[in-house]
């Protein structure tokens, strides 16, 4: 028979002002195995525990449960008072008698045969309860970190900073994300590749870091500590030891297409490197545009680079490694707005995005630098900006405020008056948001010194008429409608999730909003952990954001996995699933539904009639079991148990809370 | 409707007259709301800044709203922006009379008792805000 002590806690008045504290001792006291209970004001208090240690000790106790509050606040404390007495941890079993009883109930008479019930059910489990041990997992000091934008840069800096090794893996032939496609930056208007290099430059030659860029992540399997990542290298048909960035193939590469660094507003050629700053400065050969490969003539790069660094046999490679940890950084793309018939984008040169637009500044940009109409090269003088297209719209958008055009499109505003200082721009916005530091003044900047005009309403319609764009729109302040005759139109169009984010997201096992954003594991407590131990989120993939803010949350899911590789052993799960083989049916139902793939097949030979029989069972890998439970429940012998939560103890819960009625 | 141009030659008067720039108005109409006459005005207060705003001269100087104006200078204690409205509607009247007709009333339309018993500063005062 178990020796069983109960202790319950009044929390303050949050328990006793709702269970008669006095009657469930006293109802406790006839459990079956309960040899002594005990209440305290604060359980979860230094002297609570002392008071825990102490009956342990004093009446020979080997089981405890505590009356409490949700084991998710404090399972933990009470278990680690219960070892510091010297008993196993999993001995323990709490009671939740707060969330689950007295905060959602009101009346004392109600609640405290509740209360009794559940604490009837945790003294049942308990006597069952067995010492388990939780597996000890080495972890591996290695971090991968998914997505080479500003998130990407400064998580990888922070951890290679620490001493640790990282791989940061790129899909694209450079890092540099979004920032690299900047031209100036809020609310300093610093230049934007003036403060990106540099990093990309660090990062790239510090001797912790690795840069796979190119590539993309296959397969991730494991847990935390041992994540086993299978990466592709695409082939770049240039050898990275023999080139020496000399730019000469691209050069000469005789065939054309649009580049995507470039929005599609301009050319690259077949052979290109993204951006000039790019990081690795090694050119990379797009197959689809590339004459050698489309028609099997040309080699021209191959005939040119004097180092005789291309290759067209190169072969795409597949890594595998081990990490520890991974930092997901995947970032965000922005929406197509072609649906949004009234704005006309796709069907004029001079309708263009708030990054379009943006690459107009920039010296290597589409135009040179030279802020001019696509159409006829002429500068623009009048450039209406649209805000939230397709922010804030549940009928043809997002829900959501994409939180950074109202600062960009202030941004815009400025550079194009130092750029054409005879421009006007008008901007039509719903509401201006510039919560952030230096943000209201800069965007009040705008309007007091740079003579924007800030027109609070929506456009209806934009028409094409001779050299122009007729802007029908309305100012809600004035109640007027307003007819712009514009040179140019900039739609800050919404910041969504990369069409990919929902594989990527299964790839690592992290689950994401209806967004399609990466979930983070607590809105305000776990901002970048994620449900899944060992995986953290970093950057626009979590949700819109600017770059202070994105490196300020890379800098935090650093310092999460620099924590954790700083431990050599971490404590696996105990409570994981085990099969009793003699029972097992091999159905594999268990298999199927397993999320983590810890259960497999195997082969068994057993005793029959005097002859050997050969029986296909199936067997769990602890390791990789999280304890979720799945496979218990579509058992059809009932024959695989989680440990903790055995068949047994949750009918012998069940079973204690009917008793009652 | 408004063919936005962005030029008023209204505004670059009041900002000299007054010293105010209206651009910095972000219309959050806190004037509206505390001045003490807006029941008899037909643009309030916080509009008649949006109108210079976007450059509406015409809808302006039809407006009776400058000439109710007290000036009392409770907008110019409230504002937010640190604007001084009460000087903009002094500004815009001297324009609306600059550009209309001209002087609104003399020392001619007062009798000798009114010119006796009315304060110096009320004088003053009712000179500047009716006349060119
Ligand atoms: C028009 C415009 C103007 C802006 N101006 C400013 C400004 O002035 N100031 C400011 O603070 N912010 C500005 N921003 C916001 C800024 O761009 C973002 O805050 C920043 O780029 C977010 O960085 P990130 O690393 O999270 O994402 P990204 O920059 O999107 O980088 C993500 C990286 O991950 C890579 N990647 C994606 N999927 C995968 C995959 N499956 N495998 C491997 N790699 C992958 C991508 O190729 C990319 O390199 C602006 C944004 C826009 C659209
Ligand atoms: S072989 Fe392909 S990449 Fe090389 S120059 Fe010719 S088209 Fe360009
Ligand atoms: S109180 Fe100031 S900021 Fe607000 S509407 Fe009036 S003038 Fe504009």
């Amino acid at each position: 028979m178990p020796r069983i002590g109960i202790f319950i806690c009044h929390c303050g008045s949050n328990i006793a002002g709702t269970v008669d504290i006095e009657k469930s001792i006293e109802a406790a006291r006839g459990f079956p195995g309960v040899v002594h209970v005990d209440e305290y004001r604060y359980l979860c208090s230094e002297l609570g525990q002392d008071l825990i240690k102490k009956a342990i000790e004093e009446h020979n106790l080997d089981r405890v449960v505590v009356g409490t509050c949700s084991p998710r606040m404090h399972e933990v404390t009470f278990r680690k008072a219960v070892t510091e007495a010297g008993l196993n941890p999993y001995l323990l079993e709490v009671a939740n008698i707060r969330e689950h009883c007295s905060w959602v109930h009101k009346d004392i008479e109600k609640a405290t045969p509740k209360a009794i019930a559940l604490l009837r059910a945790a003294a049942a489990k308990a006597a069952l309860n067995d010492p388990l041990v939780a597996p000890s997992v080495e972890v591996e000091k290695r971090a991968l970190v998914i997505g080479g934008g500003i998130a990407g840069i400064q998580a990888a800096l922070d951890i290679a900073e620490a001493g640790y090794i990282v791989d940061v893996v790129e899909r694209e032939p450079s890092i540099g994300g979004r920032m690299a496609q900047l031209e100036k930056t809020f609310p300093t208007l610093d230049c934007s590749a003036c403060i990106l290099t540099p990093k990309m430059v660090e990062v790239a030659q510090h001797p912790n870091v690795s840069l796979l860029t190119y590539s993309e992540v296959e397969e991730v399997k494991g847990f935390v500590g041992q994540f086993d990542v299978k990466i592709k290298q695409k082939a770049r048909y240039v050898d990275p030891v023999k080139c020496t960035g000399c730019g000469i193939c691209y050069e000469k590469c005789p065939a054309k297409t649009p580049s995507e660094f470039e929005m599609g507003l301009a050319k690259r050629k077949a052979i290109y490197v993204p951006f000039p700053q790019a990081v690795p400065n090694i050119p990379v050969i797009d197959r689809d545009a590339c004459l050698y490969f489309r028609k099997g003539r040309c080699q021209i790069c191959a005939q040119e680079c004097p180092p005789q660094a291309i290759d067209y046999e190169q072969q795409d490679q597949i890594i595998e490694r081990r990490y520890g940890a991974i930092i997901v950084a995947t970032g965000f793309d922005q929406m197509n707005p072609s649906h949004y018939g009234e704005y006309g984008y796709g069907q004029h040169p001079d309708i263009l995005t708030g990054l379009e637009f943006e690459r107009l500044f920039n010296a290597s940009g589409p135009t040179g630098g030279k802020v001019v109409r696509l159409s006829d090269g002429k500068p623009p003088k009048k450039v209406v900006f649209i805000q939230c297209v397709g922010s804030r719209d549940k009928a043809r958008g997002m829900n959501y405020c994409s939180k950074i055009c109202c600062m960009y499109t202030a941004k815009q505003a400025i550079l194009l008056k130092e750029k054409v200082p005879d421009a006007k721009s008008y901007v039509f916005y719903i509401d201006v948001r510039t919560a952030g530091k230096g943000y209201e003044e800069f965007q009040r900047r705008a309007a007091e010194e740079y003579d924007v005009a800030y027109l609070r309403g929506q456009v209806g319609k934009i028409f094409p008429e001779s050299d122009h764009l007729m802007v029908h729109g309305v100012d809600s302040l004035s109640g007027k409608t307003i007819e712009i005759k514009a040179d140019m139109v900039v739609l800050a169009v919404a910041s969504v999730a990369r069409a990919d984010a929902p594989e990527v997201g299964r790839l690592v096992g992290i689950n994401s909003d209806s967004y399609n954003f990466f979930n983070e594991a607590h809105p305000k407590l776990k901002p970048v952990e994620t449900h899944t131990a060992g995986i953290f989120i970093a950057g626009a993939c979590q949700a819109p954001k600017d770059i202070p803010e994105t490196v300020a949350q890379a800098s935090a899911a650093a310092v999460k996995v620099v924590g954790l590789l700083s431990k050599d052993m971490l404590q696996g799960e105990a409570c994981t699933a085990e099969v009793n083989q003699a029972e097992c049916s091999g159905c594999l139902y268990c298999e199927a539904v397993c999320p983590y793939s810890a259960i497999s097949p195997v082969e068994i030979e057993e005793r029959y009639h005097g002859g050997t029989l050969k029986r296909t069972v199936v067997e769990v890998n602890p390791t990789l079991c999280h304890g979720c439970g799945s496979c218990t429940v579509v058992c059809r012998s009932g024959t695989i148990n989680l440990k903790g939560f055995s068949n047994e103890q949750i009918l012998a819960e069940v079973d204690a809370i009917c008793l009652q009625r | 409707m408004i063919i936005a141009t962005g030029k008023s030659s209204l505004i670059d008067e009041m900002k000299v007259q007054s010293g105010q720039n209206p651009a910095e108005c972000y219309q959050c109409a806190k004037c509206s709301a505390a001045c003490p006459v807006t029941a008899a005005m037909d643009l309030l207060p916080h509009q008649v800044i949006r109108y210079l705003q976007l450059g509406l001269e015409e809808d302006l100087l039809k407006s009776k709203t400058p000439w109710i104006c007290a000036s009392c200078f409770t907008c110019a204690a409230r504002c937010p922006r640190d604007l001084d409205l009460a000087r903009m509607m002094e500004g815009i009247r001297l324009s609306m009379l600059r550009r209309r007709e001209g002087n609104k009333f003399g020392p001619a339309d007062l009798t000798p008792e009114q010119l006796e018993k009315l304060p110096q500063q009320a004088l003053v005062s009712g000179f500047r805000k009716y006349n060119k």
